[in-house]
C-alpha cells in the first residue's frame, strides 16, 4: 500500500502555486508530455484567460522516493485571489500540510499571512517554499528573514525553488513525503466523508469531490447524506486524475469523488458527511465556516420566462462555488431573480461570467453594493444589503457603513495621485511606511462602499499599472447615507437605485445620470433620464430620439443583408431588458456606480 | 367609394415574376457607388457569351414574366448590336407577357438619338435616366461624365421618341448643399413631368472612395436633422406637385407607374436575377451570383451555374423581411403580421400616436416621419413584443 500524503499548495495571487503544481505533475510523470501545457490545472477557460486561478483542483499523483517506497501524493491547488480564499478553507479541510508559497522578489505579501492563519487554524504542518528564485531580482535573504519574523516560521526548513525553472521540485518532493504526515483514521470505524466540493454532470448527475476520514466506501454501498439523511446506491468512486479515474473504492486518508446518482441537485450540501446506510457514523464531520459576503448584487434574467432555468442554473452553479449565497428577490423593474452575496467584486464578476459561459443565462446584474445598518425611531437596528429596502427617512436615527483599512503599495512618485484618489473616496487617517527605498505603503481607512466599484482600476490608471491594493474589513461607522433614486422618463427604476452619502450624492447623481446616458441607445422616443433624493431632483439628462434611421435603397442583394442586421439588432435587443417603454443594455446597471474620470 | 375600391385593387402588385439582367460593366466607376460594376469594357464579349450559357441554366425555372428590368452598371453603355443581341436572347428563351414593363436604366451621356430609337424598337416601354443631379458642380463631386444640359437634352429626346413612361434618378444630401439648392434641382426635374423619380439620399457605401474619403474626414454626412429636413421636404414638395410618396425613395405621378419590378422586391414577388452579383428569389429561397465578371465566365464556361450562395428562409426570418419591407412602402403592411399581445399593442399604438404609423383598414401604414425611421420600426414592433 502507498503511503498518502494530502498536501495544498496555498499563497497570495501569482506567486507561482498553479506552475509549482505543473512541475510536480510532470516530476510524477502523470501526463504525457504532449498533453502538457502551463498551468494544467487551471481547466476553465475563464481560468485561463485571466490567468489565475479561481477554483481548487484535486489531483493524486503517484510517486517513489530515492527509497523506493511510494506514495500516492494527493495535491490540492488553490486561488491566490482573497476572493476565493472559501475555495482555500475547503481545500485545507481535506490536508495535513501546506506548501506555503512565498514569490522571492514580492516577499510576503496579505495573502500569505491570510492563508497562512487558516492553515494554522486545521492544525497542518506547514512547509515555506521560496519560489521564483530564478528571477533577477529575488532577495532570499530577505524572503527568509520575512518568514521568520513576519510569518514566525522556521525559515531552515524553507525550501527554494524555481517552479519555472523547475529546479529544487526534488527538494520539494522530499519535504512533503518527509514533513507531512500520513492521515489518521481507522478504515475500520464507520465511513465518514466530508464534502468539499462537487459539480453538475448533465448525464451523471453530482459529482461529489470527498476527503474520507474514517472508514471507506465502495461502488454498490448505500451513502446517506447525513444533514438530509437522503439515500443513494454509489454508481462509482474513483480519484483525480487529469479526469476522474474509477477505483473499486476510497477509504481512510484518501481523497476523491463519488457518484451516486445525485439528480436532486439540492440534495447536495457542501461542508455534509456521507456515511453509510447500514452503519452509519454516529456524529457528521465539522463543516465548513459559514461564508460571510461582503458584496451584494440581484441578478435577473433578461426575458421573464427564463427565470426558472436562473433557478436551476443559479442551484448547479452553486455546487460548484460553495462561496455564492443567494436568496429570492424581486423588483418592480426586473421581477423576479435572486438577491446573491459575494466575496468580493472580482467574484460578482466570475459569477456573472460563469453563469452566462458555462450555463447560458442571460442575465442582468444590478449594481454591487455593501450591506448597510440603520438605527431605527424605535431602537430597532436593520441591516440592509439593497437599496430597494432603504427605510422611510424620517424613521431613520442613525445610519452605518462598513469600513475598510485601505493597504495600497506604489512607488513614492505616485503619492500626491493616490492620496487624491483616496481622499475623493472619502478616505480618512492616512499612514504612511517606507518598506523599501523608492516605495510608500499608504493605509487609509474608507467606506467599502467607495472600492467596490473600480477603485482598483483607477488606481491602476493614476500609478500607471505600479499600484497595487488590498484591505482588511475594519467596522461599522456612522454616516449621513441617503438613497438616490434613478427615474427613466419620470418612472422611477428601483434596480438603479444606490445608497450614497449626503454629500456626494449630487456628484453622484450627475454622474449616474451622464453615464446613462452613453449606455442607453438612442429610441424612436426621447428618454429623460433624473436622479432624485425624496421628491428632489438632482440630477438630469436627456437622450435625444432618433430623427432618421433607414436605408435609401432596398433592392435585390439589400434584403438579405438589410434582414441580417435586423436579426442582429434584434438578439442584441433581446439581451436587454425593457423597462417601460425604455430598453437597458446589462451594461447600464453597473454603469451608475462608474466614476466620472476615465 | 367606387373609386376607392379600384385604386386598392391597382396597389395590390401583380404576382407575376420579374426578370432582371445585370450589366456589370460602366466606362468609370462613380465614387459613392456600391453597386456592382466594372470599367472593362473589353470583356464585354465574353461576358455575353456567357451569359447566354447562364440563359440555358435557368429557363424553364420560371412562368411568365411580367417585368424585366436591365440594370447595372449601365447597360446603355452595351452598342446597339449587343443590346439587341442581349434582348434576343431573353425574348428567345423566356416568356415575357404582352404587356410587360420592359425597363433600361440610361446614363444621359450614352443617349443619342440613334441609341434611343433602337432602344425603343427593342421594346422597353420605360427608361430609368441616371441624372442624380441639375447642377454641375454636384455632378462633378459625384463623379458623373454628364452634365445637366446633357441630362435635359436626354430626356427631350426620350419624350420627342415618344417614350411615355420615364424615370429620372437623383441623389440629394451632400455636405454643403442646401435644401433651396435641391429644391431646385427637383424643380429643373419636374419641368420635364417624369412619370416617375427615385430621391436617394446620399449614402456612404461600403468599399467605395467615398468611404475612404469618410474615414480620412474629408467628406462627413449631414447632420440627421438636416437629412431628416432634407428627406421631409422633397416628399412634401413633390407630393404637392402631385407625386405620389410610394416607397421611401421613389415617388410616381400616379399609382400605374409604380415600378412594376421593383415592388416585386418589397413584395416577395419571385424574380429571376441574371448577370455578375444578381440575386433571385421564389418559393422562400434566395439565390445570388457571384460578384466578379471573370468568376462569372469561368463558372459559365466550365458549365457550372455562377452561384454564389442562396438561403432557405424560415417563415420567421420571412416575416421579418415582410415587416421590415411592408414598412418601407407607403401601402404598409397587414396588421396581422404583427403578433398580438398587449405589449405589442401597445406599441402599436404609442408609435401612432407618436406619429410614426398610421392604423387603418386593418392595416400598418408608416407616415412620412415613419418612413424617416424605417429601419428602426421592425425592431419596435417585434422586440417589444417579444421581451415581457
Ligand atoms: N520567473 C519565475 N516565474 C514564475 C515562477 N513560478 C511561476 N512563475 C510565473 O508567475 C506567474 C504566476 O504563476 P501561477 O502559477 O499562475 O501563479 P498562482 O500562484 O497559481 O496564481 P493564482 O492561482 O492566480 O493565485 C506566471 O506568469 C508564472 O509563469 C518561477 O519560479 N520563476
Ligand atoms: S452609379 Fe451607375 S454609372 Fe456610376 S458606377 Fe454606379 S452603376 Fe456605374
Ligand atoms: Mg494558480
Amino acid at each position: 500500500m502507498p503511503e498518502i500524503r494530502n498536501f495544498s499548495i496555498i499563497a497570495h495571487i501569482d506567486h507561482g502555486k498553479s506552475t509549482l503544481a505543473d512541475r510536480l505533475i510532470q516530476k510524477t510523470g502523470m501526463v504525457d508530455e504532449r498533453m502538457f501545457r502551463d498551468q494544467l490545472l487551471d481547466t476553465m477557460d475563464i481560468e485561463r484567460e485571466r490567468g489565475i486561478t479561481i477554483k481548487s483542483q484535486a489531483i493524486t499523483l503517484p510517486f517513489v522516493n530515492a527509497d523506493g517506497q511510494e506514495f500516492e501524493l494527493n495535491l490540492i491547488d488553490t486561488p491566490g485571489h482573497v476572493d476565493f480564499s472559501y475555495e482555500v478553507s475547503r481545500a485545507l479541510a481535506s490536508c495535513e500540510g501546506v506548501l506555503l508559497l512565498v514569490d522571492a522578489s514580492q516577499g510576503v505579501e496579505a495573502q500569505t499571512l491570510a492563508n497562512l492563519y487558516a492553515a494554522m487554524e486545521h492544525d497542518l504542518e506547514i512547509i515555506p517554499v521560496i519560489n521564483k528564485i530564478d528571477l533577477p531580482s529575488a532577495d532570499i535573504e530577505r524572503v527568509k528573514e520575512q518568514i521568520e519574523i513576519d510569518l514566525g516560521l522556521d525559515s531552515d526548513l524553507a525550501v527554494l525553488c524555481s517552479a519555472k525553472k523547475g529546479t529544487g521540485i526534488e527538494d520539494v518532493l522530499e519535504a512533503i513525503t518527509e514533513l507531512i504526515p500520513p492521515p489518521a483514521g481507522h478504515i475500520d470505524k464507520p465511513l465518514a466523508a466530508l464534502i468539499f466540493d462537487a459539480h453538475y454532470d448533465p448525464f451523471r448527475g453530482t459529482v461529489v469531490s470527498c476527503r474520507v476520514s474514517s472508514g471507506k466506501v465502495s461502488q454498490g454501498d448505500t451513502i446517506r447524506l447525513m444533514s438530509t439523511g437522503a439515500t443513494y446506491k454509489v454508481e462509482e468512486v474513483g480519484i483525480f486524475r487529469l479526469t476522474r479515474e474509477p477505483k473499486d473504492s476510497l477509504s481512510a486518508g484518501q481523497v476523491g469523488y463519488i457518484l451516486a446518482g445525485i439528480k436532486t441537485v439540492s440534495d447536495t450540501r457542501i461542508g455534509d458527511t456521507i456515511t453509510l446506510d447500514s452503519r452509519p457514523a454516529s456524529n457528521p464531520l465539522p463543516g465548513f465556516k459559514e461564508v460571510k459576503p461582503v458584496v451584494f448584487s440581484s441578478v435577473y434574467p433578461v426575458a421573464s420566462d427564463e427565470y426558472q432555468s436562473l433557478v436551476d442554473a443559479l442551484e448547479k452553479y452553486k455546487l460548484n462555488d460553495a462561496a455564492l449565497v443567494y436568496q429570492k428577490d424581486s423588483s418592480a423593474a426586473l421581477g423576479m431573480g435572486f438577491r446573491c452575496g459575494f466575496l468580493g467584486l472580482l467574484h460578482l464578476e466570475i459569477v456573472q461570467e460563469r453563469l452566462e459561459r458555462e450555463f447560458s443565462q442571460s442575465i442582468i446584474m444590478t449594481s454591487p453594493t455593501v450591506q448597510y445598518r440603520f438605527l431605527l425611531t424605535k431602537g430597532k437596528t436593520i441591516t440592509i444589503d439593497n437599496p430597494i429596502y432603504y427605510p422611510d427617512p424620517v424613521t431613520i436615527e442613525k445610519a452605518y457603513e462598513p469600513y475598510i483599512r485601505a493597504n495600497i503599495l506604489t512607488p513614492e512618485r505616485y503619492m500626491g495621485a493616490v492620496m487624491d484618489l483616496c481622499t475623493e473616496r472619502r478616505g480618512i487617517d492616512s499612514r504612511f511606511n517606507c518598506p523599501t527605498p523608492g516605495r510608500l505603503e499608504i493605509q487609509f481607512d474608507m467606506p467599502l462602499a467607495e472600492v467596490i466599484y473600480d477603485f482598483y482600476d483607477r488606481l491602476k490608471t493614476v500609478t500607471q499599472g505600479y499600484g497595487s491594493f488590498d484591505y482588511d474589513l475594519l467596522d461599522y461607522r456612522e454616516n449621513d447615507l441617503v438613497k438616490l433614486d434613478i427615474l427613466l422618463n419620470g418612472e422611477k427604476v428601483d434596480a438603479l437605485a444606490q445608497i450614497v452619502h449626503r454629500d456626494r450624492a449630487r456628484p453622484r447623481a450627475i454622474i449616474a445620470c451622464e453615464r446613462l446616458k452613453d449606455e442607453i441607445p438612442r429610441h424612436l422616443f426621447k428618454i429623460a433620464i433624473q436622479g432624485a433624493i425624496g421628491g428632489t431632483i438632482i440630477a438630469r439628462s436627456t437622450i435625444s430620439p432618433f430623427r432618421k434611421d433607414v436605408t435609401a435603397k432596398c433592392y435585390g442583394g439589400d434584403i438579405t443583408r438589410k434582414r441580417k442586421l435586423l436579426e442582429k439588432q434584434k438578439k442584441g435587443k433581446k439581451r436587454m431588458k425593457m423597462i417601460g417603454s425604455v430598453t437597458l443594455p446589462q451594461s447600464a446597471f453597473v454603469a451608475v456606480l462608474k466614476s466620472d474620470s476615465k | 367609394m367606387q373609386n376607392k375600391q379600384i385604386q386598392i385593387e391597382q396597389d395590390t402588385p401583380s404576382h407575376f415574376p420579374g426578370l432582371y439582367v445585370h450589366v456589370p460593366f460602366c466606362r468609370s466607376k462613380c465614387p459613392y457607388c456600391g453597386f456592382y460594376s466594372i470599367a472593362s469594357p473589353t470583356l464585354i464579349p465574353r461576358w455575353l457569351n456567357a451569359f447566354k450559357k447562364e440563359i440555358s441554366h435557368c429557363k424553364g425555372h420560371f412562368k411568365e414574366f411580367d417585368s424585366l428590368y436591365l440594370g447595372g452598371g449601365t447597360p446603355t453603355m452595351l452598342d446597339i448590336r449587343d443590346l439587341s443581341n442581349l434582348m434576343d436572347q431573353i425574348f428567345n428563351n423566356f416568356d415575357i407577357a404582352q404587356d410587360a414593363e420592359i425597363t433600361i436604366e440610361a446614363n444621359p451621356c450614352d443617349l443619342n438619338r440613334e441609341k434611343a430609337a433602337a432602344i425603343k424598337s427593342l421594346g422597353f416601354n420605360r427608361i430609368s435616366l441616371g441624372v442624380q443631379s441639375f447642377e454641375d458642380n454636384e455632378l462633378s463631386f459625384l463623379g458623373r461624365r454628364h452634365t445637366a444640359r446633357q441630362a435635359e437634352r436626354a430626356m427631350k429626346l426620350l419624350r420627342s421618341l415618344g417614350f411615355e413612361n420615364i424615370g429620372v434618378d437623383l441623389i440629394y444630401g451632400f455636405q454643403g448643399q442646401s435644401i433651396k439648392g435641391w429644391i431646385n434641382t427637383l424643380k429643373r426635374a419636374i419641368e420635364f413631368e417624369p412619370e416617375h423619380l427615385s430621391c436617394y439620399q446620399l449614402s456612404i457605401e461600403k468599399q467605395t472612395p467615398f468611404v475612404r474619403l469618410y474615414k480620412k474626414g474629408l467628406l462627413s454626412p449631414l447632420s440627421e436633422e438636416m437629412q431628416s429636413a432634407f428627406f421631409l421636404t422633397t416628399s412634401k414638395f413633390l407630393e404637392q406637385h402631385g407625386y405620389t410618396h410610394y416607397e421611401i425613395s421613389n415617388f410616381a405621378k400616379n399609382n400605374s407607374f409604380f415600378s412594376r419590378h421593383n415592388r416585386k422586391y418589397w413584395h416577395h414577388v419571385p424574380y429571376l436575377g441574371l448577370g455578375p452579383s444578381a440575386h433571385s428569389f421564389q418559393n422562400s429561397t434566395r439565390w445570388w451570383n457571384i460578384k466578379s465578371v471573370k468568376k462569372y465566365c469561368e463558372m459559365l464556361e466550365g458549365g457550372k451555374a455562377p452561384i454564389d450562395g442562396y438561403e432557405n428562409l424560415t417563415e420567421e426570418q420571412l416575416r421579418l423581411e415582410k415587416i421590415s419591407l411592408g414598412l418601407r412602402t407607403s401601402q404598409g403592411l397587414d396588421l396581422n403580421k404583427i403578433p398580438d399581445s398587449p405589449e405589442s399593442n401597445n406599441m402599436l399604438l404609442r408609435l401612432q400616436d407618436s406619429g410614426f404609423l398610421q392604423i387603418i383598414n386593418n392595416k400598418i401604414m408608416p407616415t412620412k416621419k415613419g418612413f424617416l425611421v424605417a429601419d428602426q420600426l421592425p425592431l419596435y414592433l417585434l422586440s417589444f413584443a417579444e421581451h415581457s
